[in-house]
């Protein structure tokens, strides 16, 4: 809502600067977003336009000779053609800030000779005051302006632009933000003028108005305003309307809209002549109606909007926009005047549906007063009696199916205690009421019975009132307190508290963490999900993408990483490990997918040699798995993996990954056909751990377990097997013995003088017992049990 | 073979000769070994004493003795000479301290991470647990049960993304627009007291800016009890700003409006840049405003089943990336999410 302060000083009187008043209505929730100053035009000045000759060198120039007061007589050389000799005008001295006429580019004002004539100064078009656009002709001032006087003494003005929350719908008129600057200040405010001479004839009679559907519409007031003359509003009232961004259009449609901006209600006037069957219908549309509306756009209508209906079919869409068919035009000369209450989100859903938002369905959409139609309807005819010379006639034709009581609230001394924490005294909480408009009576021994004033149709409950006391009286003025009641029980938060250890374990392995969007586009999921898996489950689609790029809630983050990762190459070599921890989101049927905490993590890049240079093995599977290893580690579980195949990845480099027989997850060396996809020139492996999944095989806490007083005997053992045995397995037989400690691989080795298609495997064992020192010959015993039991399970043989 | 004991004088002037050779710890332990050992020249002769007569064996194990004490004394000596002159070669063996050292690579939470955690710590601190929701939710949760039917003027604060799917024709599924739902959602399933934060995504459908995502993260709280006030909002809400931000933080209180909460406020911290008079940051306001907040709205709480008129409770919700880009002095919340690694590795 755009108040120029001018306009807001008719209705109270401005006591604090403009900065303070914006301080104070921002803090009592009206929040001032801008503060826009025009007129302090320094050096231009109001002049009295003397003698207008000929230029002696060019025909379309003339030379003027101004008063600017003070015994100075300067002489100008001026293009425009509407100049005149005695008018007033906006004289520019040497040395004035200026707009350019031509380059719209801010300039100062030097003497300057034009066309071999001096020219002292300059008189100024609208644009070069920055007022509008206009540059056709120079700014011509009222006759009475002051001789001499700064420019800015009568025109110019500062905007305040106030952020109206959607419950005060009184604020968005210059009235109602003139209430709330009072209540601020302390000041009164002004009501604006009603009054008028009613004319013989009886509006009743010249109209009939008819609710069909009183649950959309509450109140219909219909006024009459004959011998209307439909011209140019007047330009203060022009001003005003362009100062709160509204464009003049003719003096009865201004008349309407600067109603509505003063007071806050929508108004429609249609021409009365154009009123088919003198007789107005509001209901809703029926299928198949069509509209043709002022602004020339056609729109076919459904059953839920409510139309303005004349004798013969539609004339406007209640509340949204009038028709075409009845507007006014310079031809008009009786008015029918509309002031009306609606049903605010009737009003909203048909402004969205016909994607129109205009000012007022904007102020119909919350809610409005349903006494303010009578209060708007009398200013405006006021106005057009004034303006326009119309003979308003006799009454006006009022239909109020909508009829409320009165709302008295009852507001406890102790509520307001308990909701803002302090006991407001008696006569400061009826100050604070009255000073809004509210009526306060004191109801001993301990309550409140407030009427709010008819505006303030947001104010419902006690707790309304107790904000406004406390608003008024200064949330900041209100003191500090800590909780005081006892702290809830614990409930603990297992996943999530699982998920932060993960993030944490996944960055003390050297990765850093990103987050990206939760949407992606088919695209970034089809390169990493096979078509089963797509088919599994098909990502939740939006209806209104911010674009095409974010319209799928992702399955996977399989694609968020490869992207990340591909940004962040920049040509370099470098080791990159990176991984996210957010939600997959799952469809189900009838439900709220299923949001799953899931974590992926992919290490590309070569490793690096002393200094960091790029120079080592380009990361692979291993390297994932180191990774992998460590998250798993921290959370205290050991993971086996069997070779799987995923789409993703690269066969024979991939697995899943098992916890007991649950799968968590799958690790892997990205295919080529991947990476290219993605631009990432260089191999990439990847890892996805299903959080959910993990939760049950994480251990609590850690259980320690006594360290052996006794000695460790250390041995190595090689073996040699079939190449497609896996060494996990072999690990995991040589575990299972109970004098062994740990196995450890550290070598494995292809190639002469192991046979073709045998690989040696060597393990780094540690013999511990608990109890006891163990004995050669008990090592020697218990290794020969696992060579055994090798040579049976996997065909191994000792290598000598 | 010389059955016959070397003499003492012999293996006197045989060790000093050789020990003066020993030019390094191994030659010196030679040494040792074939003088001192348990087979060296010296012991052997010491062991032969017994055999000998009364006389000469008291001559012979005085000398004998005398000479083990000196070849040990020479032995320490000679040790320690070799070890200084090691160290010496270490010492001049000088490396460039200035080189830096080998890199381990070091992995970082996203500061959106780091901020969210800070924040429920500190919420932690006074009381609060956290708990979650989900980010694709109801209608009825995101907006009807926070008193903003379909058609409230107030749901154009709250742009939303909708999902193209529904369940009888009836909820509407969205991506939600803020963690507010859960308010409610927690107050279904627990009684009074409450008091809880919930982090979460958030998304709205919003054109991004220098200060503005479509994706944001925000932390809501709740607490509900009796005789909980506006000064304990007041209270809760500038400790949070005290601890996150410091002990100077000035916090200010201004009149807002959400449906759900009555009365209503949005709460600023002076700007960290200017203290307050003023600059581009604040919008020279002097004022950066961080959160919302309000008295529980006493319908919600009655449609949970609470007495209003014994239970009341405040909520407030806070946007993570606003905190992050004030404590960070970050230009633009469009860095948190481009992933950027010149910009994560900073934090």
């Amino acid at each position: 809502m755009r108040v120029p302060l001018r306009w807001l000083s008719e209705y109270v009187d401005l006591t604090v600067d403009t900065a303070e008043l914006a301080r104070r209505l921002t803090v009592a929730g009206a929040e001032v977003s801008e503060i826009v100053s025009t007129g302090s035009w320094a050096g231009v000045v109001i002049a009295h336009v003397e003698k207008v000759e000929p230029h002696p060198n060019a025909d379309r120039l003339v030379l003027a000779t101004v008063d600017i007061g003070g015994g100075e007589h300067p002489r100008v050389v001026c293009g425009a053609p509407n100049l005149r000799g005695g008018q007033k005008v906006a004289y520019a001295g040497v040395g004035a800030s200026l707009i350019g006429g031509h380059d719209g580019e801010p300039f100062v004002l030097k003497a300057a000779r034009i066309r071999g004539v001096e020219s002292t100064g300059m008189i100024c078009s609208e644009k070069e005051l920055g007022l509008s656009d206009e540059h056709e002709g120079i700014l011509v001032l009222p006759d009475q302006a002051p001789l001499g006087q700064p420019l800015g003494s009568i025109i110019g003005d500062t905007i305040i632009e106030v952020e109206v929350t959607a419950n005060r719908p009184d604020w968005l008129s210059i009235v109602g933000i003139a209430r709330e600057v009072a209540a601020l200040t302390g000041e009164r405010w002004r009501d604006p003028t009603l009054q008028y001479a009613e004319g013989k004839k009886s509006a009743a009679k010249m109209a009939k108005v008819e609710i069909a559907d009183k649950d959309l519409c509450f109140r219909y007031i219909g006024g009459v305003i004959e011998g209307v003359k439909v011209g140019d509003s007047p330009a203060w009232l022009k001003d005003r309307l362009t100062a709160a961004g509204m464009r003049p259009i003719n003096s009865v449609v201004d008349i309407t809209n600067y109603v509505m901006l003063e007071m806050g209600q929508p108004l429609h006037a249609f021409d009365y002549e154009k009123v088919r069957g003198k007789q107005i219908i509001v209901r809703r549309a029926r299928a198949g109606e069509k509209i043709t509306l002022i602004d020339g756009s056609r729109h076919d209508l459904t059953e839920n909007m409510l139309l303005i209906c004349d004798g013969e079919g539609p004339t406007a869409v209640a509340g949204v926009m009038g028709g075409g068919e009845s507007e006014v035009s310079a031809e008009t000369t009786t008015v029918f005047l509309e002031a009306a209450n609606f049903l605010g989100p009737s009003i909203r859903r048909t402004s969205q549906a016909l994607k129109l938002r205009t000012d007022a369905s904007t102020r119909f959409e919350k809610g409005l007063s349903r006494q303010l139609p009578a209060i708007a309807a009398a200013r405006a005819i006021h106005l057009m009696a004034e303006i326009c010379g119309g003979k308003p006639a006799q009454g006006i034709i009022d239909v109020f199916p909508g009829v409320e009581k009165d709302r008295r609230i009852t507001v406890t001394m102790e509520r307001l205690v308990k909701v803002i924490g302090l006991e407001v005294p008696n006569g400061e909480v009826r100050r604070i009421l009255s000073s809004l408009g509210f009526t306060c009576r004191w109801l001993p021994p301990d309550r409140f019975i407030v009427k709010p004033p008819y505006w303030r149709t947001d104010v419902m409950i006690a707790d309304d009132v107790i904000e406004e006391i406390a608003r008024i009286y200064g949330y900041d003025q209100l003191p500090t307190s800590r909780l005081a009641g006892e702290i809830p029980d614990f409930v603990p938060q297992p996943e999530r508290s699982l998920r932060e250890r993960v993030r944490d374990a996944a960055a003390d392995a050297g990765l850093q963490e990103i987050i990206t969007y939760s949407m992606t586009d088919m695209e970034g999921l089809t390169r990493v999900l096979g078509p089963e898996e797509m088919a599994l489950n098909p990502p939740l689609r939006l209806s209104n993408p911010l674009s095409r790029q974010f319209e799928f809630a992702r399955t996977t983050l399989r694609h968020a990483l490869l992207q990340t990762l591909a940004h962040n190459m920049r040509g370099s070599q470098e080791r990159i490990g990176l991984f996210e921890v957010a939600r997959v989101y799952l469809p189900r049927e009838g439900d709220l997918p299923e949001e799953r905490e899931t974590l992926c993590a992919v290490v590309s890049g070569r490793a690096s040699g002393r200094w960091g240079s790029p120079t080592g093995e380009q990361a692979g599977f291993y390297d994932a798995k180191m990774v992998l290893a460590y998250v798993l580690g921290a959370l205290g579980v050991s993971a086996d993996y069997r070779d799987s195949v995923d789409f993703a990845f690269l066969p024979g480099r991939t697995a899943e990954i098992r916890l007991g027989e649950d799968r968590v997850g799958s690790i892997g060396e990205v295919h080529p056909r991947v990476l290219s996809e993605f631009d990432i020139g260089q191999p990439a492996a990847m890892f996805e751990l299903d959080i959910a999944a993990l939760l049950p095989h994480v251990p609590e806490g850690v259980h320690h377990k006594p360290v052996s007083q006794y000695p460790a005997v250390e041995e190595d053992l090689a073996v040699i097997v079939s190449g497609d045995v896996r060494a996990g397995d072999v690990i995991g037989a040589i575990q299972s013995f109970p004098l062994v400690a740990s196995a450890r691989i550290f070598d494995v080795y292809t190639g002469e003088p192991v046979p073709v298609g045998r690989k040696s495997l060597a393990f780094a064992v540690s013999y511990q017992a608990a109890d006891r020192t163990l004995g050669d010959a008990e090592v020697a015993k218990q290794r020969g049990r696992i060579v055994e039991r090798l040579k049976r399970d996997f065909g191994a043989e000792l290598r000598a | 073979m010389n059955t016959e004991p070397d003499s003492v004088s012999e293996i006197e002037s045989a060790a000093l000769r050789d020990l003066g050779a020993a030019a390094d710890a191994a030659s010196l332990e030679d040494w040792r070994v074939s003088y001192l050992g348990r087979k060296g020249r010296l012991t052997l002769l010491l062991r032969s004493l017994p055999q000998l007569a009364m006389e000469e064996r008291k001559v012979l194990g005085a000398s004998g003795n005398a000479l083990k004490q000196r070849l040990e004394d020479g032995y320490e000596q000679r040790r320690e000479a070799l070890e200084r002159r090691r160290i010496d070669e270490v010492i001049s063996d000088r490396i460039d301290v200035t080189l830096p050292g080998y890199p381990l690579p070091r992995g970082r939470l996203h500061p959106i991470t780091q901020t969210t955690r800070d924040m429920l710590a500190v919420f932690a601190g006074m009381g609060f647990q956290t708990v979650e929701g989900p980010e694709v939710e109801w209608d009825h949760y995101n907006f009807e049960a926070l008193r903003i039917p379909a058609d409230h003027p107030a749901r154009d604060m709250w742009d939303t993304l909708w999902i193209d799917y529904e369940v009888d024709g009836k909820r509407p599924m969205l991506l939600r627009t803020h963690t507010s739902p859960n308010q409610v959602r927690f107050m279904e399933t627990h009684e009074p007291p409450i008091r809880i934060v919930v982090p979460g995504k958030c998304y709205r459908f919003e054109a991004t800016d220098a200060t503005h995502e479509w994706m944001l993260t925000q932390i809501e709280g709740l607490a509900v009890d009796k005789g909980i006030s506006l000064t304990d909002l007041k209270g809760t809400l500038a400790e949070f700003a005290r601890r996150l931000f410091g002990q100077d933080r000035r916090v200010t209180f201004r009149c807002s409006y959400f449906p759900f909460v009555e009365p209503g406020m949005e709460i600023s911290i002076d700007c960290f840049i200017c203290r307050g008079e003023g600059c581009r940051t604040c919008h020279y306001g002097g004022w950066i405003e961080i959160l919302g907040a309000g008295m529980v709205h006493p319908e919600i709480l009655a449609n949970m089943g609470y007495d209003p008129g014994i239970y009341t409770g405040f909520a407030f919700g806070v946007g993570v990336e606003r905190i992050a880009l004030l404590r960070y002095g970050v230009d633009d919340i469009r860095h948190f999410y481009s992933n950027d690694l010149r910009f994560l590795r900073q934090f």
